[in-house]
């Protein structure tokens, strides 16, 4: 059965290449930083199960330290230029929209289709990494889209993946990093602390301080853990349950499914959700490594409000 | 209290603006550390989850993809379809992608977006042209404020319009805790009470959006103005 092991080992071979071109490429003063940094991350994906949880730690703490001692430079691949590019889109004009909406487009059909393939009377693939299976078909759809469409060499292509991989930079292991960080507070406890530390500020007999206390408790969790779904489970425990549906009889579906939105808007906030945050800053070169958290922050503020006196209206109906 | 300690790494260290891997690595060790785990379990735990969680570097590899299609002109081709399009204006296609990428994550079709896959290649460039078209060449600060609109346009759009889709993780996740609590709900009732707030964000991000670009548009003519009168 094709899994999340095929699809490891399909990116660490993407990273391989990347690393090799990266080593080669004398026009980077620091090409020896940023080798290391992707071939360590190659070296996690192909082998990551066989290091053993200490090595990977070692593993994680040396991309740390590259990225934060060392620093990484900014690879030159050889690319085409503004003229260029421009004399291309007149020529290509439309076609150039088809390998680009191929990606969302089989993403799309492959997670939806791809847990019926069957091979002799057994899935093809396994169907909990169906979504993630169907991006890597994606990108290698609209790769060779690229190839017969518009003439891009599939070296080309890996060649630009490392120009753009160089621009996000070390960000682009924020994510990752961030979310084993989550899975390190939950095993230290931190959600009960969190969720104690808030039942004690509320004062016992109001409702509508009981539900602002949920909402903004939801929102503040996110922000500290950049994941609502990761908040959702504590505060309702400490707040939610005993509280609102228990003590005040609100309506439990109501409830979670407001509470759920309000921590949403603490995502909006943060740079803890760096995949939604912080990457797109790099990805698009904007300066201000908090700019598109200041874009949201106004509407996270405000629908925040909204939810909190929406819960108050509907919840105890 | 003790391993509220990781808490204070991660908001000091971002504040500081020090490298955030950096910070994110000295916050779990210390995490663990204040948790009662001795160094070499406590870099194993980091270890550990840092290797559950490698499907979440997956996302990259949409890259190679894009970067093919932007040698071959796709920005360029997204900024020239807009110049032709005189009706286009910055708040209309960032409202409308935001439109779009909500009511799509609404019927469980999360994968029609991304800030890889469609903001950089092409609702950036496009909105960049259409403030481009209306108000001259823009200074590299407005562009970068545009852009920023556009990626906080997809988020927006995205994280309200999922919860309205009965079969995705936030709405499972909700009918699982509740049911662990012997509460249960129907899929169908939360998707229903989550419709108000995403109304209420489209609502206000879409407002957000065209007041912004009043803003553009008194920023960028006030100083024509006096040089004008001058």
């Amino acid at each position: 059965m094709i899994g999340l092991s095929a699809v490891y080992v399909f990116a660490g071979i993407v990273f391989v290449v990347i690393t090799i071109f990266s080593a080669l490429d004398r026009a980077n003063p620091k090409r020896a930083v940023n080798a290391l940094f992707w071939g360590l991350l190659a070296a996690s994906f192909l082998f990551g199960d066989l290091l053993g949880d200490f090595g990977n730690g070692l593993l994680v703490l040396a991309l740390a330290a590259l990225a934060g001692f060392a620093g990484l430079g900014l690879g030159q691949p050889k690319t085409t230029d503004a003229d260029e590019r421009k004399r291309l889109a007149r020529e290509f004009k439309n076609r150039l929209f088809v390998p680009a909406l191929a990606i969302p487009a089989v993403t799309l059909i492959g997670s939806l289709t791809l847990k019926y393939a069957s091979f002799s009377g057994r899935p093809l693939f396994d169907p909990a990494q169906v979504t993630l299976i169907a991006l890597v078909l994606a990108v290698v759809a609209s790769v060779a889209l690229s190839r017969f469409m518009l003439r891009q060499p599939v070296i080309a292509a890996l060649e630009e993946g490392r120009r753009l991989l160089d621009l996000v930079s070390w960000t682009a292991l924020l994510p990752q990093m961030l979310a084993s960080l989550g899975a390190v507070f939950a095993l230290a406890g931190l959600g009960t602390a969190v969720g104690n530390l808030f039942t004690g500020l509320i004062p016992a007999d109001s409702r509508f301080a009981a539900v602002a206390a949920y909402t903004i408790g939801m929102a503040v969790f996110t922000v500290i853990m950049g994941n609502g779904y990761a908040a959702f489970p504590v505060m309702t425990a400490a707040i939610g349950l005993p509280l609102i549906v228990t003590k005040f009889g609100g309506n439990p579906a109501i409830m979670s499914a407001i509470g759920m939105v309000s921590g949403f808007c603490g995502t909006l906030a943060t740079p803890m959700a760096a995949n939604f945050n912080l990457v797109p800053v790099a990805l698009l070169g904007i300066s201000d490594p908090y700019a598109v958290i200041k874009a949201q922050l106004p509407t996270a503020f405000l629908l925040l409000a909204f939810n909190t006196v929406l819960m108050d209206v509907l919840v105890f109906r | 209290m003790l391993p509220l300690i990781g808490i204070g790494v991660v908001v000091l260290g971002f504040a500081l603006r020090l490298n955030g891997l950096l910070v994110v690595a000295a916050a779990a060790i210390a995490t663990a550390l204040a948790g009662g785990l001795d160094l070499v379990t406590a870099i194993s735990a980091f270890g550990h989850a840092f290797n559950e969680n490698r499907y979440v570097s997956i996302t990259f590899l949409v890259l190679p993809a894009i970067g093919a299609l932007e040698r071959a002109g796709l920005q360029e081709r997204a900024r020239d379809m807009i110049e032709a399009m005189r009706a286009m204006t910055v708040s209309r296609i960032i409202v409308l992608y935001l439109l779009m990428r909500e009511t799509a994550a609404a019927i469980g079709l999360t994968s029609l977006g991304g800030q890889a896959q469609m903001v950089r290649p092409l609702i950036a460039p496009m909105a960049e042209a259409a403030a481009e078209a209306r108000l001259g060449t823009l200074s590299d600060e407005t562009r970068q404020a545009v852009r920023a609109q556009a990626a906080a346009a997809e988020n927006v759009g995205w994280f309200f319009g999922e919860d309205i889709f009965v079969a995705l993780g936030s709405v499972l996740l909700i009918r699982g805790i509740l049911e662990q609590n012997g509460i249960l709900v129907q899929p169908l009732q939360l998707s229903l009470w989550s419709i108000p707030t995403a109304i209420a964000a489209f609502a206000i991000h879409a407002t957000r959006i065209y007041v912004f670009e009043q803003r553009l548009k008194r920023e960028t003519k006030l100083p024509e103005a006096e040089t004008a009168r001058s």
